[in-house]
């Protein structure tokens, strides 16, 4: 029996099938995933409601994605749901990669002092799913998740889109002003609209098991590793990963080749001696299995009218480097205020334009990254077998070749520098418009606080330095740091916000916690144009 | 050839020496050993160059001479 035993959330009759109405929402969510579950809270904050359509009635079945990254605990932390998962999440510290039976090398994952996130936490999707449903509760009047609701088929106009809804008690018609298909790699509703969805699939099969084990295989029981092997003794010629999940749940990763056959695989009587023979003696009880292969493709286009792709339905990649789940949330983080915008009046489509151009770029990244990582776990040739091995063998005795090792490079935001709500720098100081802000700790009358904390969810015009002045720009709101100790506001404690983001420099934030601009504080009158230029509205004129 | 600027003689008075060495490295070995010696020299070579147009020059230049 599995360890996680879900929530199955009750099919609630809803009005229209009650009333026999059609209902009208601002926003319909296809799918209450990771992704469709953050989009309806990251709207409900912005006063936006929606409705959420699952097809089923429990959170995820398996651990399924397990590494979040500090960017997307960061937006989590927007979201209101960051300390719950931290709370249960798992923190490594120490990584260790082996080539056959001896260990390259190893390294510390240290966190950064300055940044209230770690660079990532291991934690089950069915917990990030079930802290997910459990805050979109919390805005009763925004936000409805209706369960075992299954979106058929769809009629899309110009200024609407009508779903067909089908459930236990009945089928009915919603109509939404925006649909969004949060509905996964295999997407039915990308499928009935006949898109496109190409890019290269590797047919080597990769099977992972969760096994339950009260012992830790780590040397230190509170120091949390993850373990990486190329060639493992245990596993002929192949790849593998172990790391931990709370609740003493372990994951392993086996890479079985192109020839695997998914269901042999996948009995206890062949999983069950490869994961002895990787954690030795010590007691386990299998706990999930799955055997998986995967295509990294993406859609030519996220936005097609009032239906628009966000997470998995829109990109896939490869697992390693945890950019399937992370990604999706950065496609919510940057389209949650955007719609928002376009929704409330404030801006026009060209608004939601920008987020195909800015999630398209950090797709074609996570794609190419991932790849990278799979075609150095998989040599395709022989040549390619070797290079790949003396860059391991060289890893033990060359600093240079452990930074060629590639077992998957970890999600990091993608630079938006250069696309269209981003005003060119006019300083070679401060950070590059386009980053993704990083946080630091501050201090205000004795309390501390996060930088990150501060910003998001609004525009925000943040200056750093020692000196006050008033800054006055219709709708943002203004942010000092102080760098100077003697001062009442907020002050700049451990000096990592001057080390990072410069002084007497004026940036303007986005709501979703990127660099739109970048200016000198005598530059005022550029203010102004680049907060146009970040809303798409006159992008000519912000141009200049 | 495709980049000028690439191929000028740096060895120079110990030309001789370094081939001596390079066939010397691979006396005597398999030629999977031979083949993976030549990997290793590859890698630790492009580090040492270090510069990426270079490199890209120089593989240019090794792909179609």
């Amino acid at each position: 029996m599995p360890h996680y035993q879900g929530i199955r959330y009750p099919f609630i009759t809803p009005p229209e099938l009650n009333q026999a109405v059609s209902g009208r929402y601002p926003v319909a969510i296809i799918g209450a995933g990771p992704i469709g579950l953050s989009m309806a809270i990251d709207l409900a904050l912005q006063g936006i409601r929606s409705v959420v359509l699952d097809d089923n009635n429990v959170v995820s079945v398996g651990s399924r994605a397990i590494c979040w990254a500090k960017r997307t605990l960061e937006i989590f932390d927007r979201l209101g749901v960051a300390d719950r998962m931290l709370d249960k999440g798992v923190t490594w510290k120490v990584g260790r990669l082996f080539h056959g039976k001896s260990e390259v090398y190893n390294f510390d994952l240290l966190p950064n002092a300055g940044h209230k996130m770690p660079a990532f936490i291991n934690l089950q999707q069915y917990y990030v799913e079930q802290y997910l449903v459990d805050r979109a509760a919390e805005f009763p009047d925004l936000i409805e998740v209706r369960w075992l609701s299954q979106v058929v088929s769809e009629d899309i106009g110009p200024d609407h889109v009508t779903l067909q809804v089908e459930t236990p008690e009945g089928t009915y018609d919603l109509t939404a002003d925006y649909a969004l298909a949060c509905d996964g790699a295999k997407s039915a509703i990308r499928d009935r609209m006949g898109l496109a969805f190409e890019g290269q699939h590797f047919e080597e099969r990769f099977l992972i098991a969760d096994v339950e084990m009260a012992e830790s295989p780590f040397d230190e029981e509170e120091t949390h590793e993850r373990w990486f092997w190329f060639e493992p003794p245990f596993h002929k010629g192949q790849s593998s990963l172990l790391h931990k999940q709370p609740d003493n749940i372990y994951r392993i990763d086996l890479q079985l080749g192109p020839d695997a056959d998914p269901v042999e695989e996948s009995k206890p009587e062949n999983v069950i001696p490869r994961i002895k023979a990787a954690v030795g003696d010590r007691p386990f009880e299998l706990d999930w299995v799955s055997v998986y292969s995967f295509t990294c493709a993406k859609l030519d286009q996220f936005v097609h009218g009032r239906v628009i792709f966000v997470g998995d339905s829109a990109h896939t990649v490869s697992p390693f480097g945890a950019r399937g789940g992370n990604g999706g949330i950065q496609d919510v983080d940057n389209l949650g205020w955007k719609l928002a915008a376009v929704l409330k009046g404030k801006a026009g489509p060209a608004l939601l334009d920008s987020y195909h151009e800015e999630r398209s770029v950090g797709a074609q990244e996570n794609i190419k990254n991932s790849s990278r990582a799979t075609n150095f776990m998989t040599p395709k040739s022989k040549m390619e077998r070797v290079f790949r091995n003396e860059i391991l063998k060289l890893a033990k005795d060359f600093p240079f070749a452990r930074t060629l090792v590639n077992s998957g490079r970890l999600s990091v935001p993608c630079s938006l520098a250069g696309l269209s709500l981003q005003s060119a720098p006019t300083s070679i100081r401060g950070l590059s418009p386009g980053t993704a802000c990083p946080d630091a700790a501050l201090e205000q009358a004795g309390e501390k606080s996060w930088l990150l904390n501060h910003l998001g969810g609004e525009f925000v015009l943040l200056t750093v330095g020692a000196s006050t002045r008033e800054i006055d720009l219709a709708d943002v709101r203004h942010l000092h740091i102080t760098t100077d100790a003697a001062d009442a506001g907020l002050y700049d404690c451990e000096g990592n916000v001057e080390q990072q983001y410069g002084c007497e420099l004026a940036y303007l934030i986005r709501p979703d916690q990127h660099i739109a601009a970048c200016f000198e504080l005598r530059e005022a009158g550029k203010f102004l144009p680049a907060l146009r230029r970040a809303q798409a509205r006159e992008p000519q004129e912000a141009a200049q | 050839m495709t980049h000028p600027e690439i191929g000028a003689d740096n060895l120079q008075e110990h030309r001789d020496d370094f081939f001596e060495l390079l066939l010397k490295a691979h006396e005597n070995l398999s030629d999977d050993d031979s083949t993976a010696l030549n990997a290793r020299l590859v890698l630790l070579l492009a580090n040492e160059v270090g510069d990426f147009d270079t490199l890209k020059k120089v593989l240019e230049g090794a792909v179609a001479p």
